[in-house]
């Protein structure tokens, strides 16, 4: 294999492209602020992003199996809240923390027995999960939000070291594990076919159906735990926690490759997708300009990203094409 | 009842909602042969390969593999007898790497927990390598995905994969639709490639100048019926010509 189609290859991969773009953004607000890469600044945001990166990874392995998840920023207000209030309900905390991480669990196979069972988008059934949750979670609190127990062994999960939070070192951690999974398994390999071509990977004997009910499962919980640590590190269960979640996190795997029609993406690529739009928020901010442009920020990423990827790969369909006309 | 044939169908009928799809249909193919099955849309071929390969069952009649009578209750006990069935789609997931193509649902796997693990990679490249070059397929990598290959060369992928898990009968549902002729011409070496490898195939097809080079045994059928069932030399493609229009 000679070096320039390797490097053709590498091209077409799309989270390659991510990075290009992330780098790209990176030195632009640099340049526009040099202190938008000060420690300081890469503490802050970095503090806030693990959390996004878990949820982000948890859609993405979802959307490559073929499916959505629209309620996971219900869930991540869900479990976090079930969690405090079981702890003041007198649970142990690891206990509790266990009860709650299941519920988002739950969650996730709910949302998958709907779709599976009643073969209809989990567009909608997660759609519908998304008012349930969210109104599960406002009832829970029992009309004001609950103090947060101090039993509970936040600091495991937040503590902030010299620059980073230990709950980014979780991030990695559930990035490497799932990344082994995803692209080193033979679960990988099922829940690609599964999203690539789900009567093909049937054909070959896959069990699409538990394929994508692991996603859902697995995408639930990964809400939960994100949900969790995000309330760990603010030491407030608010019910509105989350609020947008499920778009921005469709957003962060779209913006990292993952394809809206599955079979497609990495988990490197939603992790630099989430990772990608905490710096765009801060850049936005540190470059004096009205926080309010974020979204439309956002929104320019997401469109362009898409149209990148589906520029690539049409490239590499091309290729192909080009060859059986020789 | 060891008589050199792999497969044997003794009065197949098979009606699908009042109409009489498969008529007392019998058929005998030797073993390491390539057998053309011709017909025009309606003959009864799909039919007839559902049956073999276990997507439906029969309405009466017998079915004897190896010698042995046989009944499936699904495609995936067809499979594990080693009758294996591509149809002209062929079963291969586009973004994913010729190697994940081939090792799909079988992958070779180590650290195993139940039937989960991780993937093999290096002995699985390599042996998707082995796989494509035993059926004269040369790509460049294991890793490029499939849809970088032509029409053509997928379908290679899916006959290495059916020659590697050990296939003993290949079925191909009109493998050579919607292919450049010089694309066709690849499949129809692979399929040549088999039966140097000693796998039986039954080629379905309605274009006769297809498998006529290739075939060692011809069969035609219409309206649900065998016409014609003829050893190669025995017959000219004129004749099957006019067998085929004029039924």
């Amino acid at each position: 294999m000679s070096n320039k189609l390797s490097i053709k290859s590498l091209l077409v991969r799309t989270e390659i492209s991510t990075l290009i773009m992330f780098i790209i953004i990176m030195i632009g607000f640099y340049l526009v602020n040099e202190r938008f890469l000060s420690p300081r600044n890469i503490r802050i945001v970095m503090g806030i992003t693990p959390e996004y990166i878990i949820v982000a990874i948890g859609i993405a392995i979802l959307m490559i199996s073929g499916e959505f998840d629209l309620s996971v920023g219900s869930v991540f207000a869900l479990v976090p809240m079930s969690i405090v209030q079981l702890t003041h309900q007198g649970v142990p905390p690891w206990i509790a923390i266990a009860l709650g991480l299941m519920i988002g669990m739950i969650v996730g196979f709910v949302n998958g027995f709907i779709t599976l069972r009643f073969g209809i988008p989990s567009f909608i059934a997660t759609l519908g999960m998304l008012y349930i949750a969210r109104s599960l979670t406002t009832v829970a609190t029992g009309g004001f939000p609950p103090s947060f127990p101090h039993i509970l062994p936040n600091e495991l999960f937040v503590f902030q070291f010299e620059l980073f939070r230990a709950s980014l070192y979780w991030a990695l951690l559930v990035a490497v594990i799932l990344g082994i999974m995803l692209h080193r398994s033979n679960i990988g390999n099922w829940i690609y076919a599964t999203g690539g071509d789900k009567s093909a990977a049937a054909s070959m004997g896959i069990k699409t159906g538990n394929v994508k009910m692991f996603c859902f499962i697995l995408c639930g919980f990964l809400a939960g735990f994100a949900g969790m640590i995000q309330t760990f590190r603010l030491e407030a269960p608010l019910p509105t926690q989350g609020y947008l979640l499920e778009l921005e996190s469709i957003a962060a795997a779209v913006i990292g490759g993952v394809s809206l029609f599955g079979g497609i993406g990495t988990v490197f690529g939603a992790m630099l997708g989430a990772i990608l739009i905490r710096f765009l928020e801060s850049g936005i901010i540190m470059a004096r300009i009205d926080a309010e442009w974020f979204r439309a920020g956002l929104g320019s990423l997401i469109i362009i990203s898409v149209v990148v990827n589906t520029y690539i790969s049409r490239r590499a369909t091309t290729l192909g094409q080009n060859k059986s006309e020789e | 009842m060891e008589n050199g044939n792999i497969i044997e169908c003794k009065k197949l009928n098979k009606w699908y909602s009042g109409v009489h799809a498969l008529k007392d249909f019998n058929l005998s193919i030797k073993k390491n042969s390539v057998v053309g099955l011709i017909g025009d849309n309606g003959a009864g071929k799909s039919t007839l390969i559902k049956i073999l390969s276990g997507a439906h069952k029969a309405d009466s009649g017998h079915v004897f593999f190896e010698g042995n009578e046989v009944k499936f209750r699904s495609t995936k006990e067809a499979m594990n007898l080693g009758i294996e069935t591509i149809y002209q789609y062929s079963a291969l997931i586009p973004e994913m790497s010729i190697a994940r193509n081939i090792f799909i649902g079988r992958e070779q796997i180590s650290y195993k927990i139940g039937s989960l693990g991780i993937m093999k990679r290096t002995e699985m490249d390599t042996a998707a390598m082995d796989a494509l070059n035993d059926v004269e397929l040369h790509l460049r990598s294991p890793e490029t995905p499939v849809n970088q290959l032509s029409g053509g060369e997928r379908q290679g992928v899916v006959i290495a994969r059916a020659m590697y898990f050990k296939s003993k009968l290949l079925i191909l549902d009109e493998p050579t639709n919607h292919l450049s002729v010089k694309e066709t011409n690849k499949v129809l070496r692979f399929v040549e490639g088999l039966k140097k490898q000693g796998v039986t195939s039954i080629f379905i097809t309605h274009n006769l100048s297809h498998i006529f080079p290739i075939a060692d045994h011809l069969c035609v059928m219409a309206r649900g019926e065998k016409i014609s069932d003829m050893e190669k030399k025995d017959t000219t493609i004129e004749e099957l010509t006019d067998l085929l229009v004029n039924g």
